[in-house]
């Protein structure tokens, strides 16, 4: 399959700082690929270069096969894009500067008014069509740019932050409007919201400092974490030694740690060598040695810890 | 080239609305209007000459130009940048030409349509007397052509900062100097400091020299050239402001 969004080695310097320094993806139909990093990695600036916005210093960005600076216009006719911030013209209505933006597109009239009516039916701007743009609620903004990059159906859509500032509902109408809008297209959605990545992303790309630190599914990020899968329990503190020694000279286990001591019980922590749970044979040996335990469980790493865990090393 | 017109015009006429969405247009129509009239009447005495021309009418067409060209001009670029829509604007499948052209010719069909407006002082002098409808008709076709000039000065300078203000200072000071570069205050400057080519080259950069040489009724084609020239060189500095200052 040939991927329809592609970037290589992507570079770009601001002064004497290297906002984007060397990155390369590619994103085929049917992904949404959810892109990650802190504020000022260099995500939007990526985007900006895989769009033809900004001309990279180095490397090559195509979009369904045609290079963004070589060939911009068939390269632009199958993108859709939403920038950061949703910018639009704000004095003019919903209804006028999606017909403005059908016009440009190249579509005939009557082909644009049906185009600009599905785009306002799908973003739900039914109620604002004859307000002008700058009188809306941020929510609504959103939305009039999230219509304008849907509206002529584009095999590529790429969204910088589209659920940035929408109340909760919003947000799941615009998760919803991806995941429907996935099957047939190639996506990049960046965003800091994690629960995003997990709740619409089929695989994640987290990058700091201008390089990709990471690149797989949302599972896949999760067995970064150190505690992936690790088993916790609780047990008395007069037992804590001979349970910390019995799950130490366990096989499936790469060490123990002491979390915290509470009124007479000691918490416990078995890291496992493997991201996977130990659970089962964990809870088999504290049953052969007949250890009581108060409580057990197994972590999930959470996907902000890997974030975490994953730009904040890179950085030290 | 059909596709480069299409998209122009498509851009074209946007611009040409928003700038009536505001009310920019009435003020600016309003005032261009009664100040070219007033300048005809109080200043220019249009009445006490005597004579059935419009001499007094146009002679301060290009200093009215110097405040009222840039602000039409200023928001071109500099509103696109300050609201991100730049970065829309460039990610349709417009090319920075169409982009371009498209902005100047919605802000010079405004101007002319301002311009268009000052019809009833043709009436006037035609009900009064006997003009030389000639001389009146090359007499607005330079004045056109001094504002398509500031205009496309104004938009690369636009271009340049997503300050409106500092556009509009900037633009109305190049403009000035372009106005004022052919008159003796300026040349006598110029001529203690630099050899006598520089002065020269200077005094035909003056666009006062050639709107005069126009509004005589001398239609000649170096003065059309060169306001052509300026609007066209104008016009790729503006291409190479938009591309090269995309992201500041």
């Amino acid at each position: 399959m040939t991927p329809l969004i592609e970037a290589k080695d992507l570079r770009k310097t601001f002064g004497a700082i290297a906002a984007v320094d060397g990155i390369s993806l590619a994103v085929g139909k049917g992904e949404v690929l959810g892109f990650l990093g802190p504020n000022g990695a260099g995500k939007s600036t990526t985007m900006k270069m895989i769009t033809g916005f900004l001309e990279p210093d180095s490397g090559t960005a195509t979009i369904c096969g045609a290079d963004v600076q070589d060939r911009p216009k068939a390269a632009k006719a199958k993108l859709g894009y939403l920038p950061e911030g949703a910018p639009a013209y704000g004095d003019m209505t919903p209804g006028a500067f999606l017909a403005f933006i059908a016009e440009i597109r190249g579509y005939d009239a009557r082909a644009a008014k049906a185009r600009v009516s599905a785009a306002i039916s799908r973003a739900g701007l039914g109620a604002v069509v004859d307000q002008r743009i700058e009188t809306l609620s941020k929510g609504f903004k959103r939305r009039v740019g999230l219509a304008q990059a849907i509206l002529h159906d584009p095999p590529v859509l790429i969204m910088d932050e589209p659920t940035d500032g929408l109340d909760p509902n919003q947000k799941h109408h615009v998760r919803e409007l991806i995941r429907e809008m996935a099957p047939h297209k190639a996506i990049i959605v960046s965003t800091h919201i994690l629960e995003e990545v997990e709740a619409v992303c089929t695989r994640a790309v987290i990058i700091n400092r201008g390089r990709i630190v990471a690149d797989g599914t949302a599972e896949d990020l999760l067995r970064r974490a150190r505690n992936h899968g690790a088993v916790s329990i609780k047990v008395r503190e007069a037992d804590a030694a001979r349970a910390a020694a019995a799950l130490s000279a366990m096989a499936e286990i790469a060490g123990v740690e002491t979390l915290e001591k509470a009124d007479g019980h000691v918490r416990l922590r078995a890291l496992p060598k493997t991201p996977v749970s130990s659970a089962g044979p964990v809870g088999e040996l504290l049953r052969r040695e007949s250890l009581p335990v108060e409580e057990i469980y197994v972590e999930h790493a959470r996907l902000d810890e890997v974030f975490r865990e994953i730009t904040m090393s890179a950085q030290a | 080239m059909r596709d480069t017109l299409r998209n122009a015009y498509i851009i074209a006429k946007r611009e040409f609305a928003a700038y009536f969405a505001t009310p920019l247009a009435a003020v600016f129509l309003t005032i261009f209007v009664a100040a070219t009239g007033a300048f005809a009447f109080y200043i220019g005495g249009f009445f006490e000459r005597g004579q059935a021309n419009l001499d007094s009418f146009f002679a301060y067409h290009p200093w009215l130009y110097l405040l009222l060209v840039p602000a039409v001009a200023m928001r071109l670029w500099a509103e696109e940048r300050k609201s991100g829509t730049i970065e829309l604007l460039m990610t349709l499948p417009v090319s920075p030409t169409e982009a371009i052209l498209g902005k100047f010719a919605a802000a010079w069909a405004f101007i002319g349509l301002a311009l268009a407006l000052t019809f009833p002082i043709w009436i006037t002098v035609n009900v009064l007397g006997d003009p030389d409808n000639g001389v009146i008709l090359a007499s607005y076709l330079g004045s056109f052509l001094v504002a398509g000039a500031f205009l496309a000065i104004g938009a690369f300078i636009s271009a340049l900062t997503r300050n409106q203000v500092i556009a509009f200072i900037l633009s109305a000071t190049v403009c000035f100097l372009l106005v004022t570069s052919g008159m003796e205050l300026v040349q006598n400057t110029l001529r203690l400091w630099t050899p006598r080519i520089v002065a020269d080259a200077v005094s035909s950069m003056s666009f006062l020299t050639h709107y005069e040489e126009i509004t005589r009724g001398v239609l000649r084609l170096d003065s059309i050239v060169f306001f052509v020239s300026v609007i066209a060189f104008a016009l790729f500095a503006n291409a190479i402001a938009v591309g090269q200052r995309k992201s500041a």
